[in-house]
């Protein structure tokens, strides 16, 4: 089986009825989408998979042989984050941060989808299976807005680590 | 042990490949397999994965609509009849529903603690009717007799149903909530031949309620159905309930 994740090409070895989850995190080391609820309930394991956002752990890789997958990884970097990842920085949408990888991608999937400035009820709708224990909804629900109407800050300066704390590997992914 | 996996090309290769039903899961969309094995509750140990069996066909034929197993409850969400669509909507979230199927939904029996199987109501109050093929080769039945029967040992081929001319009602009685099962779910259906009432969410397959079609009396639905008890509700609850839904289809349809 091939997949093509964040636009590079793997070959899989996993067997087939793998969850795409377990696939992304355990072979390829790709560690944003969550092992949450693994029952398709909490919407942490959320993935594009050719565009369309799809719960990973629902997903036997099988039944994406040769697509093209994009997790969090893919839509931006520490130093370039993707509209929806600034809006998140900027306007404190992240709390414990486990359930951002999934709320990023398929919100980033639903203005992509709309093409132009979302309003509060379709994010409810987009999002309607993603929790956040944090609770922090109401943030999210903003930050997906803002981002969807381009008003997004430029970050400046990400917090770069402190003297004497250890580097942490940094893969793009901000969880 | 990895499964055996099947991955037939063409509706033959699949009925083929599926023969008699022994010893094989079907794997549709995988929203309700995939937690169970997640789960350990379930270790397949020959899969047949029909995605790219084309039996996602969805057509209008004359007067009978007709899809495949593989058609997705997103699909029946946007663009269904107004009764499957209604119901279609209430399944999972989006991303669950565009990977979950029909087939799947007809085919899937009681989850740990929940009931499933939505659209069975609403293609009951249709007067759908299923292809499938399995033991003793292929036929057709109505959707009721097909989720009354041995449901694991089929392949389901087609639903088909005639394009609705009445009157519809939808009532589902559940917590407000993405992931919350129903805990009742009624379709009715009015055409020239009279009415067609479904339920779902009260046991492990939906029930047409042939009581209450003749009657017309919501409190005859204790006759058709025998709700269970599991962690979304108690059984008398849903049989209280059932009168209530029962009694509300029938005024809307009688009022339309």
């Amino acid at each position: 089986m091939r997949l093509t994740v964040n636009g590079i090409e793997q070959e899989i070895s996993s067997p087939p009825l793998t969850a795409l989850l377990h696939v992304l995190r355990e072979e390829l080391e790709i560690t944003s989408p969550k092992a949450g609820c693994q029952q398709g309930g909490c919407g942490t394991c959320t993935v594009l998979v050719d565009g369309e956002p799809r719960r990973s752990c629902l997903t036997p890789v099988a039944l994406v042989d040769g697509a093209a997958i994009t997790t969090l990884e893919g839509l931006g970097e520490a130093e370039a984050l993707s509209p929806v990842q600034a809006a998140f920085h900027n306007r404190y949408a992240a709390q414990c941060g486990f359930c951002s990888p999934g709320m990023i991608v398929a919100a980033t999937a639903l203005i992509e989808r709309k093409g132009g400035p979302v309003e509060r009820d379709e994010v409810l709708e987009a999002l309607g299976g993603h929790y956040c224990r944090c609770t922090g909804y109401v943030k999210i629900i903003d930050a997906v807005v803002a981002a969807s109407r381009g008003e997004v800050e430029p970050i400046a300066d990400l917090p770069s680590s402190e003297e004497g704390e250890p580097d942490v590997l940094v893969k793009g992914s901000p969880a | 042990m990895a499964a055996e996996t099947l991955v037939p090309r063409s509706i033959d290769e699949a009925v083929q490949l599926f023969g008699d039903g022994d010893g094989i899961t079907v794997f549709a969309g995988g929203t309700t397999l995939m937690p169970e094995i997640a789960a350990g509750r379930m270790s397949p140990a020959r899969a047949l994965l029909l995605h790219r069996s084309g039996l996602d066909d969805l057509r209008v034929d004359g007067d009978v609509i007709r899809m495949g197993p593989m058609v997705t409850v997103a699909t029946l969400a946007d663009g269904a009849d107004g009764v499957l669509a209604r119901f279609a909507r209430q399944v999972g979230d989006g991303e669950v529903r565009a990977a979950a199927t029909v087939g799947g939904n007809l085919c899937a029996t009681a989850g740990l603690g929940a009931q499933r199987g939505d659209l069975g109501a609403p293609l009951i109050a249709l007067g759908a009717r299923v292809r499938s093929t399995g033991k003793g080769g292929e036929r057709t039945e109505a959707v009721e007799d097909f989720l009354a029967g041995d449901r694991s040992g089929r392949l389901v081929l087609e639903i088909e149903y005639d394009r609705p001319t009445g009157a519809w009602s939808a009532q589902t009685l559940r917590r407000r909530h993405a992931h919350s099962y129903a805990i009742a779910n009624v379709a009715a259906c009015s055409s020239g031949d009279g009415i067609r009432v479904g339920v779902s969410g009260i046991g492990p397959a939906a029930v047409r309620c042939r009581s209450v079609e003749q009657s017309r009396n919501a409190d005859e639905v204790s006759k058709d159905v025998d709700p269970v008890d599991d962690a979304v509700a108690t059984a008398d609850y849903r049989r209280r309930m059932l009168v209530v839904l029962v009694r509300r289809a029938l005024d809307e349809l009688e009022s339309s």
